[in-house]
């Protein structure tokens, strides 16, 4: 087995382990670490691909490379949007669960909007 | 192509671990710390991998902003756990997702083992035009001249998404300051790496900026750096988030992509096509470009983990 395959196993497992979290847990917070997860993943698997492409002098193609870069720094910006949702959801309905008709604060924002 | 080595197989077996423990773990804040173990171990497989440049952003970007952003947000939720506990799906819910998981992942396992050999490779196009920027380092050339329109959107999305965070302040806080006003014992550990760390780490993020034209590096891993810096003076309470409605704060988010685009659209007045760069100004055009994106980056990641605006601006 060579190196890129390892990982490339490891990157598809991840992708299925974080889809599963990202089903099955409740809490909000979870299911966004679940998919960057399964985001991680899938920039293994291109990472693992890249690897394959070597050439030219190059350890990995740097197409790809250059794509997951690019991958990583929208992922965190999705992440941190939608961090602040769900912080703010916490902040006026004093729970923060994704459930239909849960119990909120009688529908008065306390910050005063 | 090598034989996997030990170190090879343990790295990917202790990251899996980490990644089963990030869903298995019963405590939302043990999980969200095994992901950012998971966050801080991934880069040794993309050196592995030979991608230092990725290996860079995702130890900068992926796992540490990213965990100082989850490890808040799991601080501050914690009150929150015992309810949600209750509304675990059913083991109908669950059965299947494990098998539509399963079936996922065995698919992309087996997409990995059967991959064309020799694998499709665009290096040797990334080389052959490798002149016409004056940069060595092939993965700039790409981020920055032959996928520019990517990164230029990039920074777009960016700006959409410090749009979104702060437009969910309530009337009150409009325009305000993003989260608390900290304070930290002025003679304490935190203050005092604060003073200590912002010089060298201000170095290191240039440096790292610098170096990306021939080497790994670039602006995203530098502005990661120097967003880290400000964040780190911030949280020991030595200065102040700015506020949303401060001038020079907004100059700043627009800088990156407001000068790609003028870049780019000076490409399409002077001939050539969209962000084509003049080949006897392609660098200094480039360096301009990654300059505003730097300045852009390390404020706007900044700005992302600073939150919604939680103050008035003159509080």
């Amino acid at each position: 087995m060579t190196d890129t395959t390892v990982f490339g196993l490891c990157a598809a497992a991840a992708v299925g382990l974080g889809l599963y979290g990202l089903i099955t847990n409740p809490q909000p917070l979870r299911k966004i670490v679940a998919f960057n997860l399964l985001g991680s993943g899938v920039f293994l698997l291109f990472g693992v691909v890249g690897r394959r492409g070597a050439a030219a002098g190059f350890g990995n193609d740097p197409v790809p490379q250059a794509l997951v870069i690019t991958g990583i720094v929208v992922a965190f910006a999705a992440t941190a949007l939608a961090i602040a949702l769900l912080l703010r959801l916490f902040q006026t309905a004093g729970s923060a669960t994704l459930r239909d008709g849960a119990p909120t604060n009688t529908g008065i924002d306390p910050t005063g909007d | 192509m090598s034989v996997a080595t030990l170190l090879e197989m343990v790295l990917a077996a202790v990251v899996l671990g980490l990644g089963v423990w990030t869903i298995a773990a019963r405590q939302t804040y043990a999980a969200t710390v095994g992901f950012v173990a998971y966050g801080l171990l991934v880069p040794l497989v993309w050196v592995r991998l030979d991608a230092v440049d990725v290996a860079l952003t995702e130890a900068a970007i992926g796992g540490g902003l990213g965990g100082v952003l989850l490890l808040g947000a799991a601080a501050q939720l914690r009150a929150t756990e015992m309810a949600s506990a209750a509304e675990e799906p059913g083991r109908v819910v669950r059965l299947g997702a494990a098998a539509l998981s399963v079936t996922i992942s065995a698919a992309l396992a087996a997409a990995i083992l059967l991959l064309p050999d020799p694998a499709p490779t665009l290096a040797p196009a990334a080389v052959a035009n490798a002149s016409a920027t004056g940069l060595a380092n092939p993965v700039t050339n790409v981020l920055m001249a032959f996928r520019a329109m990517d990164t230029m959107l990039e920074k777009v999305v960016l700006l959409l998404a410090i749009v979104g965070v702060w437009s969910l302040a309530s009337d009150r806080t409009w325009g305000g300051r993003p989260g608390p006003h900290h304070q930290a014992d002025p003679h304490g550990a935190l203050a005092f790496l604060a003073r200590l760390l912002p010089p060298v780490g201000i170095v290191v993020g240039i440096y790292i900026f610098w170096t990306g034209a021939d080497h790994p590096g670039g602006a995203f891993q530098g502005g990661a750096i120097l967003a880290a810096m400000w964040l780190l003076v911030i949280m020991a309470g030595l200065t102040d988030t700015p506020p949303a409605s401060s001038r020079r704060l907004r100059l700043l988010l627009i800088a990156g992509p407001g000068v790609f685009l003028v870049v780019g659209l000076g490409g399409l007045c002077f001939g050539l096509a969209f962000l084509a760069y003049p080949p006897t100004l392609a660098k200094p055009l480039i360096l301009a470009v990654e300059v505003a994106m730097i300045l852009t980056i390390a404020v706007t990641l900044g700005m992302l983990l600073a939150g919604v605006p939680e103050r008035g601006a003159q509080q």
